[in-house]
C-alpha cells in the first residue's frame, strides 16, 4: 500500500480514494431517538466527516434532524456526539474527520431510575 | 515457679515508662497477652507479641538484642516469665518486666489506646472482603465507617442498597417520598409482596436490616428540592444517583459540588443503562457534560417509562461497586469516563467526559456557587406538561 501511495494517481486509488471519501460508519442510536429511526439501535450513514454522516443520518430519517441540529446547523448542546470513545466537541466538532469502521455514539441527556 | 522467675529478671515501676512516652527513648514495650486482651486496650505504643510466641516473633518487634525491652501483661505475673525467657533463652541483654501489668497502669490513670477492631461477627460475615487485598482489614473499616445516601429506593436504589447493606456500609441514608406499588415489583427488589403500601424508605429500611443488622438507616421521607437539599446530602460521604428526573439531576449535580461530595450517576431506560461518576474537581460535573436539558419532548422523564426489570438490576450492582471502589480508594473509579450498557445487542461501550473549563458551575470555587443559583432549570410543571 505504501508503494502505491507514491505513484501518481491511478484510476484504481482514485476509485480507492472516492470510496473512502464515502466511508460507511455505524451511529449509535440512543433510546430516546430510536422513534425516529423506526426502532433501529444501529444505523450505518456515510460521509468523510461526523457533519456529513449525521446529516445522512437526518436525511434517511427526517425526524431525527430536528432533535440532532438547531436552526443555524449546528449541533444541539443537549446532544453530545462521540466519535468511537471521543467528545467530537474537543475533536473538530461536525469537521472532525471519520473513516469507514468508525462508530458514532449520540448520547442526549438521559434520566430515570425507577 | 514466677516467684523464681522474678528474682531472676528486673522489674520495673509503671510509672516509670509512662515517664518515658511519647518517644521512651528507644526502649521497646512489648505486651505479651493474647489478641483478644490486646485488642480491648493496650498502653500506647506498645508492640504485640502473645507470650506463646514470643520465641518466633520477638525479633519482628524487638530487632536489637542489646536494645531496652519492657514487657508487661495484665498483673506482671505473665511479663516476668517472658522477661526469662527472652534473658535466659534469647539472648537480650536488656530485659524487664512492668510490675502490675497494664491493671496498675490503668489503676494509675495512665493513657491506653483502644484499638480499632472487627468483632468475631464482622470477621466472619466480611471475611469474604477480608480476603481481597484490595479490601482487607483497613478497607473494611473504611466501609463500616462510610456514610452513603441513596436518592431512591427504587429501581437502581434497589439493588445497591442491598448490596452496600452487605458489604458493611455503615450509614446507608435513603431519600424517597414514595409508597410501594404493586407495579414496582418487577424491577425494585428491595421492597416485597407483603410491603405494598408501605413507605420505601420504611421498606427499604427493613429490606436493609433483614441482610445486615449493623448498618444504621437515615430515612428521608421526601423529594430532595432547592429548600432541603444541602441539609440532607451534607455528610454524607458518596452519593448514589438514581433520581427520574432532570431538574433534580442539576440541583444535585451544583448542591454536590459545592460541597465537594462525589455522585455515582446512572440512568436506565428501556434495555439501556449508563452510567458515570462525578467527583467534584477531579472530573467533570453533570454540567460539564449538558450544560442545557434536553426540550421535553427528548426527556422521557416525566411519566412513566418502560424498562426490563433485570436493567437497573446490573446497573444499580455497577453502582454499588463503584461506591464500594470510592470508599476504599481501590482501583480506578468511573470518573471522566461514561459506561453505556445496551441489552439487546450485549455491548457496552466506554465514553471519554472531560470537563468543561467554562462550566456554569465545576469552573469556580464552591464558595461562589450561590443558594440562587443552585439547580436553576426551566419550570418543572411546564417542562413534564409540554412533554404530554
Amino acid at each position: 500500500m505504501r508503494r502505491w501511495a507514491s505513484f501518481p494517481t491511478t484510476r484504481r486509488s482514485a476509485r480507492l480514494q472516492a470510496r473512502l471519501s464515502r466511508a460507511v460508519s455505524t451511529v449509535k442510536i440512543p433510546p430516546v431517538l430510536r422513534a425516529s429511526t423506526g426502532g433501529e439501535r444501529e444505523v450505518s450513514a456515510e460521509g468523510s466527516n461526523v457533519g456529513e454522516v449525521l446529516n445522512s443520518l437526518a436525511d434517511r430519517h427526517p425526524d431525527t434532524k430536528g432533535q440532532l441540529f438547531g436552526e443555524d446547523g449546528a449541533l444541539n448542546r443537549y446532544v453530545n456526539v462521540y466519535l468511537n470513545d471521543e467528545d467530537v466537541r474537543v475533536l473538530d466538532g461536525l469537521e472532525t474527520a471519520v473513516k469507514g469502521e468508525d462508530t458514532l455514539v449520540i448520547l442526549p441527556a438521559m434520566a430515570g431510575g425507577r | 515457679m514466677i516467684r523464681r522467675a522474678k528474682e531472676q529478671i528486673t522489674e520495673v515501676d509503671p510509672g516509670e515508662i509512662h515517664d518515658l512516652l511519647p518517644d521512651r527513648n528507644g526502649t521497646v514495650v512489648v505486651d505479651v497477652r493474647e489478641q483478644q486482651e490486646f485488642e480491648q486496650s493496650h498502653i500506647p505504643g506498645a508492640k504485640h507479641v502473645p507470650r506463646g510466641h514470643l520465641e518466633s516473633r520477638i525479633e519482628g518487634a524487638a530487632g536489637d538484642k542489646a536494645a531496652r525491652v519492657v514487657l508487661y501483661c495484665a498483673s506482671g505475673n505473665r511479663s516476668a516469665l517472658a522477661a526469662r525467657t527472652l534473658q535466659e533463652e534469647l539472648g537480650y541483654e536488656n530485659v524487664e518486666s512492668m510490675t502490675g501489668g497494664i491493671t496498675l497502669w490503668k489503676d494509675r490513670g495512665y493513657d491506653v489506646e483502644v484499638p480499632r477492631s472487627l468483632t468475631a461477627e464482622q470477621r466472619e460475615r466480611y471475611s469474604r472482603h477480608l480476603l481481597v487485598p484490595e479490601i482487607g482489614f483497613e478497607g473494611q473499616m473504611k466501609l463500616l465507617d462510610a456514610k452513603v445516601l441513596l436518592l431512591g429506593a427504587g429501581g437502581l436504589g434497589s439493588p445497591t442498597a442491598l448490596y452496600l447493606a452487605a458489604a458493611g456500609v455503615g450509614t446507608i441514608g435513603i431519600v424517597d417520598d414514595d409508597v410501594v406499588d404493586l407495579s414496582n415489583l418487577q424491577r425494585q427488589v428491595i421492597h416485597t409482596n407483603d410491603r405494598i403500601g408501605m413507605p420505601k424508605v420504611d421498606s427499604a429500611e427493613q429490606g436493609i436490616q433483614d441482610i445486615n443488622p449493623g448498618v444504621e438507616v437515615v430515612k428521608h421521607q421526601t423529594r430532595l428540592d432547592a429548600s432541603n437539599i444541602m441539609e440532607i446530602i451534607e455528610g454524607y460521604d458518596v452519593i448514589v444517583d438514581g433520581v427520574d428526573n432532570f431538574p433534580t439531576r442539576y440541583l444535585l449535580n451544583d448542591a454536590s459540588v459545592r460541597l465537594k461530595i462525589p455522585v455515582v450517576s446512572a440512568s436506565i431506560l428501556g434495555f439501556d443503562g449508563q452510567l458515570s461518576v462525578f467527583a467534584p474537581y477531579e472530573g467533570p460535573c453533570y454540567r460539564c457534560l449538558y450544560p442545557t436539558p434536553p426540550p421535553a419532548e427528548l426527556a422521557p422523564s416525566c411519566g412513566a417509562n418502560g424498562v426490563l426489570g433485570a436493567l437497573p438490576g446490573i446497573i444499580g450492582v455497577l453502582q454499588a461497586i463503584e461506591v464500594v471502589k470510592l470508599v476504599t480508594g481501590s482501583g480506578e473509579p468511573l470518573i471522566g469516563r461514561l459506561l453505556l450498557y445496551e441489552a439487546l445487542g450485549t455491548t457496552f461501550t466506554n465514553l471519554k467526559l472531560r470537563r468543561d473549563p467554562d462550566c456554569p458551575i465545576c469552573s469556580r470555587d464552591p464558595g461562589e456557587i450561590s443558594d440562587e443559583e443552585m439547580g436553576v432549570f426551566p419550570d418543572y410543571e411546564a417542562f413534564c406538561a409540554a412533554a404530554g
